[in-house]
């Protein structure tokens, strides 16, 4: 019954607001309000519009323990291209949308979220353009920051703790520096093989790229694709978890098309090379992110790894990522340790 | 709100000139000016005192970012919370001139595949004097084409002070370098020239390397001259497993696995442990694309002070091996003899010799590796005159426009 009121309500709101601003996501300008892109039929409690498909990856980037959740938006009777190892090519007018909150308190979803930030990649004449919107203390209304923001907060965790964290709001030179392949930004997530998964929709479960399909937002997707781990699920394999969380996290910079080609560390997918995912690889131009260690990856000796010790520090210049995070991301961090003490030497 | 601190004091052709002043917000201000800037525009950064929590970046193209003067506008990191480097610029057709980056938490100054960079009276400093926990590098230029470091200063960097990584056609000129690990490295680059510098108090002077396993190497064509590569009397404070870790205290210059290095009219003084050594790079590599040998290497008309007096036989492996190999007796020029094993047997190419023209008095030794691995009571050899030849002069370097 409450299901059946919340979708009437949701579908009055439909009427009563306008389609999904097409003119907005190509303007050479970014509009000051998120609302004004009618990406939302109801922003606070983030009821997309009809028009909006939420989407979930596999694996996905760790942020200082934030949620997110993810929306595309393709202009009707147009189609995202599939490519082979790489993001669907979306056609002109198409928005990724991405917000970031906490929940109030983990243990007790029903006390609400706490809304951060909704990053939008939206898909210009030109190429895709990074911007994030910031929402507001009364939560009902997100403004555009192009210099970025801090926003001190907290939450209670799954144990009842309280976790703060400054949290960054990115500035829309950040966005490009993580969205960056060969100087073009580009989307990182909705690869085929990264949504290869099942997801509850409001009208049922489907697999994500089915649902894409029969909505009529993708051009084609292989039958055989093959996809990375969730890297959270332990009954897969360790090292493909690990390969799948060091690609989701590490590999849009550190691959041979990214920001972080120059250190020949690559640790993205399709990397074999020993030496070029770490393995007994010395530091180039790593100065005192090296914490006194002499390789990426010492096999069977996670603490003399470099990768593991700038996975594990909060200084700002030893840290990796080198922006995005500000807590040390636990779960990984053992997992990563487990992946190097059983590596072969 | 934030658009109200910044002043737009012209408007014509050449673009604007946009003037940030020190005050509340400077860091939102002054980010937020860097990204709205159109190309042709001139950011000023006035005189006088800003502080930073986050690293700054700037990625549009053809500008210009002033201050008042590298000891009049001062970005200060000191309190930095989040980015890998004061100052991230990505962009091409940039000039930034007379600020100072100071105590940067990583980096100071990054500058990643830009396309013509002139970065002119600068300083990167921190401020506590050499410590491990500085940041690596003051100046980094990285997979960039025409880059310009000129009247620069750089002091206490746990690296290089002023590094230039995997780039192209190369300018470090009329710069200063103190009390870094290395004060200038020029690192698996093409055509530079680098002159006019002092390069003092740091571990090692002047470092022109080429390392395995990365996206461009084969550093070649580098021109070393009228530098001063004096009193680097500084203890390595590198962290451990960076190549510069391995420098010993008291190096004036060092040729590493380059090719076509011309190295003439330099001062190389009061190195305690060798004003100038040429050698190979020494650890594994597998990298199959990788040449680990100096070859084509020309030294003349250096002027040597004192060296060899101090030697650091704590750091590495080049003092200790210099130091037993020469019996104490340090000369003024080394180089380590190692050469592709056929080269061992049959000789080097003619065209691949080192060669040597310095006065009389200017000592010099090498290795002759074949005697060493046999066992031969004096594998050393200390006579230049068969290192004598032609010099064959390498074309300056040019960056159009300047």
């Amino acid at each position: 019954m409450k299901k059946t009121v919340q979708l009437l309500i949701v579908f009055m709101l439909s009427m009563r607001i306008d389609a999904v601003n097409q003119n907005l996501i190509v303007s050479d300008t970014f509009p000051q309000k998120l609302s004004e892109f009618h990406f939302f039929v109801d922003g606070s409690a983030q009821i997309p519009h009809s028009d909006v498909i939420p989407y979930e990856l596999i694996s996905t980037l760790f942020s200082d323990y934030s949620y997110k959740q993810r929306w595309v938006y393709v202009p009707k009777n147009t189609k995202a291209q599939y490519q082979e190892n790489w993001v669907f090519d979306f056609p002109i007018g198409s928005a990724l949308i991405k917000t970031f909150y906490y929940p109030i308190d983990e243990r007790n979803p029903e006390l609400g979220k706490n809304l951060l930030e909704t990053r939008l990649l939206l898909r210009k004449e030109s190429g895709w353009e990074a911007v994030s919107y910031a929402w507001n203390d009364e939560q009902n209304e997100a403004f555009k920051k192009v210099a970025g923001k801090t926003i001190n907060v907290s939450w209670i965790d799954f144990m009842g703790e309280t976790k703060e964290v400054r949290y960054r709001v990115p500035n829309v030179n950040q966005c490009k520096e993580c969205h960056a392949a060969n100087d073009k930004i580009t989307p990182i997530g909705p690869k085929a093989r990264n949504i290869n998964k099942d997801f509850q929709f409001e009208d049922g479960e489907f697999n994500q790229l089915t649902y894409w399909m029969s909505r009529q937002i993708i051009d084609n997707y292989p039958l055989d694709l093959i996809s990375p781990v969730d890297w959270m699920d332990e009954s897969q394999d360790l090292n493909e978890r690990v390969r799948s969380y060091l690609d989701v996290n590490c590999g849009h910079c550190h691959s041979p098309t990214g920001n972080a080609n120059s250190t020949g560390l690559y640790l993205h997918l399709n990397e074999t090379r020993d030496v070029n995912l770490g393995v007994y690889k010395k530091p180039v131009a790593t100065g005192r992110g090296s914490g006194g260690l002499k390789y990426s990856i010492v096999p069977g000796k996670p603490e003399e790894s470099i990768l593991l010790h700038r996975m594990i520090s909060m200084d700002p210049g030893v840290m990796m990522p080198e922006s995005g995070r500000a807590l040390t991301h636990e779960e990984a961090v053992e997992m990563v340790r487990e992946w190097i003490m059983f590596m072969e030497k | 709100m934030l658009i109200a601190g910044i002043l737009f004091v012209s408007n014509n052709s050449f673009g604007k000139e946009i003037i940030i002043s020190p005050g509340s917000d400077a860091q939102d201000r002054l980010q937020e000016a860097m990204i709205l800037m159109d190309e042709g525009d001139t950011l000023v950064i006035a005189a006088g005192y800003y502080e930073f929590e986050d690293g700054l970046s700037l990625d549009v193209n053809n500008v210009t970012i002033k201050g008042d003067g590298m000891d009049k506008t001062i970005l200060d990191f000191k309190s930095q919370k989040s980015g890998a480097q004061g100052l991230l610029v990505t962009s091409d057709k940039v000039t930034l001139k007379d600020f100072a980056i100071l105590d940067a938490k990583g980096d100071a100054l990054k500058v990643i595949g830009s396309n013509g960079i002139n970065m002119i009276n600068l300083r990167t400093e921190w401020t506590g004097g050499p410590k491990s926990t500085n940041g690596a590098y003051g100046f980094y230029p990285v997979e960039s084409e025409d880059v310009l470091i000129e009247g620069c200063v750089a002091i206490g960097a746990s690296d290089a002070g002023i590094y230039v990584g995997q780039s192209k056609n190369i300018i470090v000129r009329d710069s200063i370098a103190q009390y870094n690990v290395a004060g200038i490295e020029i690192e698996n680059s093409y055509y530079a020239d680098v002159y006019n510098n002092l390069a003092s108090h740091n571990t090692a002077g002047i470092l022109v390397f080429d390392l395995p396993d990365l996206p461009q190497q084969g550093g070649h064509h580098i021109r070393v001259f009228d530098n001063k590569a004096i009193d680097n009397d500084t203890d390595n404070f590198a962290p451990e497993g960076n190549i510069v870790g391995e420098v010993p205290r008291g190096t004036g210059i060092i040729v590493m696995a380059n090719s076509d290095v011309e190295i003439f009219n330099n001062l190389m003084s009061g190195n305690g442990t060798v004003n100038l050594s040429i050698v190979s790079y020494s650890d594994e590599t597998d990298d199959p694309n990788y040449y680990p040998h100096p070859k084509r290497i020309q030294v003349h008309n250096n002027t040597y002070g004192p060296g060899g007096f101090d030697p650091d036989l704590e750091t590495g492996d080049l003092a200790k091996a210099l130091f037993e190999i020469s019996n104490g007796d340090m000369p003024d020029v080394f180089w380590d003899g190692v050469v592709p094993l056929s080269q061992m047997f049959f000789g080097q190419p003619e065209d691949e010799k080192l060669i040597m023209d310095e006065e009389n008095q200017v000592s010099f030794l090498t290795i002759s590796p074949i005697k060493y691995m046999l066992g031969f009571s004096n594998p050393i050899r200390k006579d230049k005159k068969e290192f004598k030849g032609v010099i064959n002069p390498l074309e300056p370097i040019v960056i159009d426009g300047l």
